[in-house]
């Protein structure tokens, strides 16, 4: 092994290929771990979707749907730029490593920022459930239901955000610290492979969430 | 640009721009399909439009595409999983109407 790659790859490995490789597959498992986690709140809202369709339909009309397409597009669009981070990391490019993981971390930062409007549009409208619940359409409960899995799944997946931001912080200062290059990008790889994991569970929850009742 | 030859695949810039335009105009498709009554079909297109832009981003931006055997092998494990987890949930749900059992 060259001196530089010695310099970057753990002792329990023969090189930085078997370092990397080994680094995205633990990330992939948790990602699998991550998966089943919100699998089970997606199966909650098939299970009570299934039973109270209507009310699901009429309780997605109350969400707005321009703005959980703008989010839709802003989180692919930090995908993107993650993406690149991930590029520039790998090439070694410090200045662009930096400027796309603070472009994916503004882009991020603007995706709560509208769903922190959206929550407080749903409180002031009494939508959140608990006491003050008001829903002016039939089936009430039922419509209750879907504003708890509403709050449930979309306040999970913006925990997991908050937490990708934090990760992305540190990668950027790592990162501006010249930590990373061709041999050594593991941590922003992996760091990457969060945040589009957290991107694809929002490309569920859009279409479940906000679509369901816009035909009727 | 000559790379590194531990670096890994580096993905053309290209490409990451080209599925990124892909994921916006599905989200474009999939928002327009809602306005329209298709009848059990919505639900289809929506998770058929969702499960494709999730492929590309898994395939693309993280690079299952271009890694080892392995790791497709573990996305492959995790779905299955998932499809366990709901598949027999809802041979309950789906069924419990389907026999009058006394006493319900």
């Amino acid at each position: 092994m060259a001196a530089d790659a010695r310099a970057v790859v753990a002792h329990h490995f023969d090189s930085p290929d078997q370092q990397r490789e080994a680094a995205s597959l633990g990330m992939w498992v948790f990602l699998v771990t991550e998966v089943m986690f919100f699998g089970g709140l997606f199966l909650a809202y098939v299970v009570y979707r299934g039973s109270f369709p209507h009310a699901f339909a009429a309780a997605s009309r109350e969400l707005d749907i321009v703005l959980g397409t703008t989010n839709t597009a802003l989180l692919l669009a930090s995908s993107l730029t993650m993406a690149l981070a991930v590029r520039a990391a790998q090439l070694g490019r410090r200045l662009p490593l930096v400027v796309f993981l603070a472009l994916t971390m503004a882009l991020g930062s603007v995706f709560l920022g509208i769903k922190m409007y959206e929550y407080h549009h749903k409180f002031v409208e009494g939508l959140f459930p608990g006491a003050a619940f008001r829903f002016s359409g039939p089936e009430a409960p039922h419509a209750e239901m879907f504003f708890c899995l509403y709050f449930a799944m979309t306040g999970l997946h913006a925990l997991h955000m908050v937490i990708g931001l934090g990760v992305l912080a540190v990668m950027l200062v790592l990162g501006a610290r010249g930590r990373f290059g061709p041999l050594y990008h593991n941590p922003v790889e992996c760091a990457g492979l969060y945040w589009h994991f957290v991107d694809i569970v929002w490309i569920f929850l859009f279409p479940l969430l906000y679509l369901v009742g816009r035909h009727a | 640009m000559k790379t590194h030859p531990h670096t890994g695949p580096v993905v053309p810039v290209g490409v990451y721009v080209a599925v990124f335009a892909a994921l916006l105009i599905l989200t474009a498709m999939t928002t327009a399909a809602a306005f329209h009554d298709l009848g059990p079909m919505n639900n289809v297109v929506a998770l058929g439009i969702a499960a494709l832009k999730a492929t590309l981003v898994v395939l693309f931006f993280m690079h299952v595409r271009y890694g080892t055997r392995l790791i497709p092998l573990v996305v492959a494990a995790g779905l299955f999983w998932l499809v366990i987890l709901i598949a027999l949930s809802l041979t309950d749900y789906l069924t419990r109407g389907w026999l009058g059992v006394p006493g319900r």
